[in-house]
């Protein structure tokens, strides 16, 4: 009787071995890797009926960002600004520009445009933006240099373990309230101005001059009266 | 196999078997290797399967679609199908579980306990009953699988870097569960498939088929009956039943803990772990024996699987039936003795509540039927066997629900109290793993060898040598190392070993 196999699949078998245990590990990295950009459109702009840019508005014109997104600092949403807003300005401005048609068609048939969203929490999230604005918590942090965007696109990726990196540690990224929509922040400057305003204030000075982010952080935690050991209960966003 | 472990010489080793010089009958008629090999090799390579097989096969099938349309439906509509809700929250789900994972205890015991205590007679029972486990953890894994409600995110269980920044609460009994179940499939599989390689050797050697060849030869993984083959198969087996012996102990002690750690009265005793256990081996027991008996019956195993197997399983039952109504007994104890109110309303609840038959038919069935085993006649009365084997399959499902919806359905606040009744898709789902587990019996016996075919050939080896030299007999263990390639696998019988130093 013959040999069923040939004497190569004994190569074969043992190479399979090696490819058992590297496949899997490659298959996960892979998925993972994809998982992190590709399926959650990370740096993708996303379509909007009107090609609005924060680059132009926020940055070259310096318009304040509550000026559109009016309920940031009042309520768990930050707004989109009706179309009335938007004719504020371009009733007098670019009246005729053909990119705007579809806001000046949204005024005259008093329906409001609609916006394709970029962050899409899911569901079962409890957010609110005026509870971290007015603690200290910069725009820039969580919706990236969307000054320096000419169509909107996500550029950080909103996972459960990115909100609770800071919510098990906000001293390394909370600001003075008076930074938060700042985009150019100067941490030095901010300390220096923070230390002068404690001594203007209680007469002291503080008593050791923060060094980082982290110990002025620390500082900004107290004066905020942050309780940061509730900060990551299940409660906080799964209510 | 594991022959420097099972060698019992001619010193009658086999506890039990007394001192009388008489071989084990753990063998029965005229067998050489040769008809060993051919009567076991004949039922998947060449024997048509008995009429009995594809009508128990086409059933079985059927139920598999059952419960493939149920868990679809479920997947649909959620585990709200089932009868569960407040106050109870686990249900005929979580029934089925623990129902399941206990009947998956006996193959590991027979296979690996057995193997260390130099038990022969698991020798023809082993393989069907570690089979058995197998497919029984599958059913059982289905349970808690769907019961999660979103099976699709079950890899969650598991710790893992993720992006949630979360690791599994391992406080918790029911994270435990996951890795003891998980486990315990992984060596059962492990330790079922690597004690079959030698035999599919066989099956290669002996299958005309060019597909079967192929296929048996694949899994084989290139077994050449050689002594360093030998050598390291019974390393390997070794090493596995070293590690599966603590985990027939492990899971269903953990199993318990899922209720044992809570608080709920009923739940939270010490007799757990133990008891659990006891009740799985015993269930076990009576399911190797409930599909023992008709597989021996249809394929004329007779002589195989003999009356003398049947009675100690039948022992074996009876000693861990008796654990368990011991822990029964225990239970209304602990319930008396804590002085608790709500521990006594516990009993009081089972003895006189809603749910009093299934406490009474319990009894019946796990305290009362099975000592009729203490009878030799009925350990050597198939009929018998076979009807006592039933009631405990019954008895083990009741425990389960005596435990689960009787303490859930009423616990310490009154105004929450409730009544558990399953639904149709509770029964369904039931059913469906039943058919399951039929199914992957029906196609293990016709495409896999279901009793070891070179462990027969080694015991048949041990009863002629202790026949010819009676008590003076003793074997050195390696020169039975090297001598047992020729009762299996690749070479023909009586052909010495041409790598006779490789071990």
């Amino acid at each position: 009787m013959p040999q069923i196999f040939h004497s190569s699949t004994n190569t074969l078998a043992r190479a399979s071995i090696v490819l058992a245990a590297i496949a899997p590990l490659g298959l996960m990295m892979a998925l993972s890797a994809m998982s992190r950009t590709y399926f959650v459109r990370l740096n993708v702009p996303v379509q909007q009926p009107v090609p609005f840019s924060h680059e132009h508005h926020s940055n070259e014109l310096g318009i304040a960002c509550q000026y559109c997104h009016v309920s940031v600092e009042k309520a768990g949403n930050a707004g989109l600004p009706p179309t009335h807003t938007c004719m504020s300005c371009h009733s007098q401005i670019w009246t005729n520009s053909p990119l705007l048609e579809p806001v000046r068609e949204s005024y005259r048939s008093q329906t409001p445009l609609k916006w394709n969203k970029v962050w899409d929490l899911p569901d079962f999230v409890y957010f609110n933006h005026s509870i971290h604005v007015n603690k200290g918590i910069p725009c820039q942090h969580c919706h990236g240099n969307i000054n320096q965007m000419q169509i909107t696109y996500k550029s950080v990726h909103h996972s459960m373990a990115w909100c609770l990196d800071c919510h098990r540690a906000p001293e390394k990224y909370i600001r003075p309230r008076e930074e938060v929509y700042s985009f150019d922040y100067n941490l030095h400057a901010a300390i220096e101005r923070y230390a002068d305003e404690h001594a203007k204030a209680t007469g002291k000075k503080l008593e050791q001059i923060p060094r980082n982010q982290v110990e002025f952080g620390q500082l900004l935690v107290q004066d905020a009266n942050i309780n940061k050991k509730q900060l990551s209960d299940c409660w906080i966003c799964h209510r | 196999m594991a022959t420097q472990i099972t060698k019992t010489n001619g010193h009658g080793g086999v506890p039990g078997d007394g001192s009388d010089g008489q071989p084990e009958r753990f063998l029965e008629g005229n067998h050489t290797y040769q008809t060993l090999g051919d009567k076991i090799g004949a039922i998947v390579l060449t024997q048509k399967p008995p009429r009995v097989w594809f009508i128990v096969a086409a059933l079985a099938f059927l139920l598999v679609n059952v419960l493939l349309a149920t868990i679809t439906y479920l997947l649909f509509k959620g585990v709200g199908l089932w009868g569960i809700n407040v106050p109870s929250g686990w249900g005929m789900d979580i029934i089925n579980f623990v129902w399941w994972i206990g009947i998956g205890h006996a193959g590991t015991l027979i296979s690996a306990i057995l193997l260390l205590l130099r038990q022969q007679w698991r020798n023809s029972i082993n393989r069907f009953a570690e089979a058995m486990t197998i497919f029984a953890v599958v059913c059982a894994g289905l349970y808690p699988l769907l019961h999660t409600g979103r099976p699709w995110l079950a890899y969650w269980m598991f710790p893992y870097p993720n992006w949630l920044a979360l690791w599994p609460q391992f406080r918790s009994p029911l994270i435990w569960d996951v890795f003891a179940v998980s486990t315990y499939m992984t060596v059962s599989l492990l330790f079922w498939f690597i004690g079959m390689i030698p035999d599919f050797a066989t099956l290669r050697d002996r299958a005309r088929s060019r597909f079967a060849q192929i296929a048996y030869g694949a899994v084989a993984m290139g077994w050449n009956g050689s002594a360093k083959n030998w050598h390291r198969y019974e390393t390997a087996y070794l090493i596995l039943a070293g590690l599966s012996t603590p985990l027939v102990l492990s899971v269903h002690s953990i199993v318990s803990f899922d209720f044992a750690v809570a608080v709920i009265p009923g739940f939270h005793a010490t007799i757990f772990p133990p008891y659990f256990v006891a009740g799985a081996v015993f269930a076990g027991f009576a399911m190797v024996l409930t599909l023992g008996l008709p597989i021996r019956h249809l394929y004329n195993l007779k002589d195989l699987i003999t009356a003398r197997h049947l009675d100690w399983m039948a022992k074996v039952m009876l000693t861990t039936g008796l654990i368990v109504f011991y822990g029964y007994l225990t239970e209304l104890f602990y319930g008396w003795y804590s002085a608790n109110v709500y521990e006594v309303a516990l009993v009081q609840n089972r003895l006189f509540g809603p749910y009093k038959w299934v406490y009474y038919a319990l009894l019946f069935c796990n305290g009362f039927v099975p000592q009729i085993l203490w009878l030799q006649k009925a350990r050597y009365n198939i009929a018998i066997l076979f009807t006592v084997s039933m009631f405990i399959n019954v008895g083990m499902w009741l425990e389960r629900y005596v435990i689960i919806p009787v303490s859930l359905s009423r616990d310490y606040l009154p105004s929450s109290w409730g009544y558990y009744t399953p639904t149709v898709f509770d029964w369904s789902m039931f059913i469906g793993t039943m058919g399951l587990f039929t199914l992957l019996m029906a196609l293990f016996m016709k495409f896999l060898p279901a009793i070891n075919i070179f462990e027969m050939k080694d015991l048949l080896h041990r009863m002629t040598h202790s026949h010819k030299n009676g008590h003076g007999h003793a074997n050195g263990t390696d020169g039975h190392v090297t001598g047992e390639p020729l009762q299996s696998g690749f070479l023909p019988e009586g052909t010495p070993s041409a790598d006779r130093n490789g071990g």
